[in-house]
C-alpha cells in the first residue's frame, strides 16, 4: 500500500443542534483498498459519507482526498474533487425524468466533451458490466425492480471511471440472493477499476464479502478497525454484539424514538 | 410572558425564512448568469410553463374579460357612461387582471409541480446524486426554471390580454349590443403603451416569484411524502401571496412615474 492514504479523515465532528452525531472520527482508506464502516442505524454512517461528499459541512476536523483538504471547498473546486467520486445511493437515487442510459451516462453527458451516441455506447457497456441487457437502456427508472435500480445505480457510479466509489447500504431492501449478486458486482467493479471503495452498511454478510478492512462506528467514534478476517476475534464487546446481532450487550438501543 | 415569547418566536422564524429565501434567490440568480447553462432543461421548462399553461390561462382570461364587460356595463349604466366599457376592459386587463390572473393560475399549475418534483428529488436523494455527479443542482434544476418563468410569463400575459379583451368584445357586441367598430375604436383609443408594458413587467416578476417559490420549497423539503405535500402547499400559497404584494408594489412604482 502506498504511503499516502486515498482518504484521510481526522477528528471529524458534526452535530445537529444538541445532538452530536460524529464526535471525532479518525479513519484512513488506502489506495485501492475497500473499507466498510459498520454501525447501527442512526450512528452517523450516512452523515460521515455526506461529509466526505461535501453534502454536509462538518463542524470540525479534516478530510483529505489524495492529501488535498476538501472540507470547505465550494463551487468549481468541489466539483473537481467530486469528479474522482462515484456513489451508489441507498435508494439508487436514479433521475426519474431520464431514461436508464441517460442516467448511467449522466456524468459523461454533463462533462460536455462527448457525443450522445458515444455516451450511449459507454452506458450500454456499463449496463452489461452489471448484468443488464441493452433493452433496459431505454426504459425509465420507474419501470425497474429494486434490484435492477441498484444495478443501474452501480453502473452510473462506475461510468465515469472514478478513483473512489462510495456505497451507501448497497444491499438494504434486497432479497438475499440479489444482495449477493450486488456484492459480487461491487467486488468485481471495484477490482476492475482499481478503485478505492468506502461502504457503509449494517449487513454483516455484505461487509464480510466486500471489505478488506472493517471499521465500526459507535457513539460518534470509530471504536474498532481491523482486517475483515479479524472481525470474529476483535476482542471488542461492542463489535461482538453487533456482528452477532444480540439485543443484550454494551450497546443499548434507545427504544424510545 | 409566554405570549410575548410566542410572538417573538414567530417573528424570528418569519425573518429567518425571509433571509433563507433571499440567500437562495441570490445563489440561484448568480447561477442564471454564469455558464455553463443547460439549454435543454431551459427549453423543457419554457414549454411546460409557456405552452402547456396556455389553455388554463386563456380560459380564465376569456371569462375574466367577459365578466368585466358585463359588470362594468351594469355599473356605468347607472350614470349613463356605458361607452366607457371597452376602455375599462382593456385597461383592467392589461394593467391588472391579465398579469394577476395568469400569475395565480401559473402559481397553481407550475409552482406546485416544481415544488413536488424538486421535493421528491430531494427526499429520494436525487439532488445529492446530482452533486456527486459534479452537477450543481442550482444550475441544473433551479436556474432553468427561473429563466423560463421570467421569460415565459410575459408572453403568456400578452396572450391573456388579447384573449381577455376579446372576451369583453364578445359580451359587448353580442350581449350588450355595442357597435363592433365603435367598441374596437374605444378599446384602442385610450390604450397607451405604458399600460401594456407595466403589465408585462409585472408578469416577468410574477413568473420569477412562482419559479422561485416552487424551487425554494421543493429544495428544502424534508420528511418524505408528507414533507413534499407541505412543500407543494407552501409553494402555491407563498407564491400567490407574493404575487398580490408585488402587484401592489409594482403598480405603485408605475403610478409614481405616471
Amino acid at each position: 500500500m502506498s504511503r499516502m492514504p486515498k482518504i484521510s479523515i481526522r477528528g471529524l465532528k458534526k452535530s445537529f443542534g444538541p445532538k452530536v452525531v460524529l464526535d471525532g472520527v479518525d479513519l484512513d482508506v488506502g489506495v485501492a483498498e475497500s473499507v466498510v464502516v459498520i454501525g447501527g442505524s442512526g450512528t452517523g454512517k450516512s452523515v460521515l459519507l455526506k461529509c466526505i461528499l461535501g453534502l454536509l459541512t462538518p463542524d470540525e476536523g479534516s478530510i483529505r482526498i489524495d492529501g488535498q483538504e476538501v472540507v470547505g471547498l465550494r463551487g468549481a473546486e468541489r466539483e473537481a474533487v467530486n469528479r474522482k467520486f462515484g456513489m451508489l445511493f441507498q435508494g439508487a437515487a436514479l433521475f426519474d425524468s431520464l431514461t436508464v442510459w441517460e442516467n448511467v451516462a449522466f456524468g459523461l453527458l454533463t462533462a460536455g466533451d462527448m457525443s450522445r451516441r458515444e455516451a450511449r455506447e459507454i452506458a450500454i457497456r456499463n449496463l452489461a458490466a452489471v448484468g443488464l441487457q441493452p433493452e433496459v437502456a431505454d426504459l425509465y427508472p420507474a419501470e425497474l425492480s429494486g434490484g435492477m435500480k441498484k444495478r443501474v445505480g452501480l453502473a452510473r457510479a462506475i461510468a465515469t471511471r472514478p478513483e473512489i466509489v462510495f456505497f451507501d447500504e448497497p444491499t438494504t431492501g434486497l432479497d438475499p440472493i440479489m444482495a449477493d449478486v450486488i456484492n459480487d458486482l461491487i467486488c468485481q467493479c471495484v477490482k476492475e477499476l482499481g478503485a478505492t471503495a468506502l461502504s457503509i452498511t449494517h449487513d454483516m454478510v455484505s461487509a464480510r464479502k466486500i471489505a478488506h478492512r472493517i471499521a465500526m462506528l459507535y457513539g460518534g467514534k470509530i471504536i474498532w478497525q481491523g482486517p475483515a478476517s479479524q472481525i470474529d476475534n476483535s476482542g471488542n464487546p461492542y463489535v461482538d454484539q453487533f456482528i452477532h446481532g444480540r439485543a443484550e450487550g454494551p450497546i443499548q438501543m434507545e427504544v424510545r424514538a | 410572558m409566554n405570549f410575548l415569547a410566542t410572538i417573538g418566536r414567530i417573528f424570528i422564524a418569519f425573518l429567518e425564512v425571509n433571509g433563507r429565501i433571499a440567500l437562495f434567490a441570490g445563489e440561484a440568480v448568480s447561477h442564471c448568469v454564469r455558464p455553463p447553462w443547460y439549454p435543454k432543461m431551459i427549453v423543457r421548462q419554457m414549454i411546460d410553463i409557456g405552452y402547456f399553461s396556455l389553455p388554463v390561462v386563456g380560459l380564465t382570461a376569456l371569462f375574466t374579460g367577459m365578466v368585466l364587460a358585463l359588470q362594468s356595463y351594469t355599473g356605468f349604466a347607472r350614470f349613463s357612461a356605458e361607452s366607457a366599457v371597452a376602455t375599462v376592459v382593456v385597461l383592467s386587463m392589461t394593467r391588472e387582471l391579465g398579469p394577476v390572473i395568469a400569475g395565480l393560475m401559473v402559481a397553481g399549475r407550475i409552482g406546485a409541480s416544481m415544488a413536488a418534483e424538486i421535493g421528491t428529488m430531494r427526499v429520494t436523494e436525487q439532488i445529492d446524486a446530482l452533486t456527486t455527479l459534479s452537477t450543481n443542482p442550482f444550475k441544473y434544476l433551479v436556474a432553468p426554471r427561473l429563466i423560463a418563468g421570467l421569460t415565459m410569463l410575459p408572453l403568456l400575459v400578452l396572450v391573456a390580454d388579447i384573449i381577455g379583451v376579446f372576451g369583453g368584445y364578445l359580451v359587448g357586441v353580442y350581449k350588450l349590443n355595442f357597435n363592433p367598430a365603435a367598441y374596437l375604436k374605444q378599446t384602442v383609443d385610450y390604450l397607451e403603451l405604458m399600460d401594456v408594458v407595466s403589465g408585462l413587467v409585472k408578469a416577468a416578476a410574477f413568473g420569477f416569484l412562482v419559479s422561485l417559490m416552487g424551487c425554494f420549497h421543493g429544495y428544502y423539503s424534508q420528511g418524505g411524502a408528507q414533507g413534499v405535500g407541505r412543500a407543494t402547499t407552501n409553494a402555491v400559497v407563498s407564491a400567490s401571496i407574493l404575487i398580490l404584494i408585488f402587484n401592489y408594489a409594482i403598480t405603485e412604482i408605475f403610478f409614481a412615474t405616471r
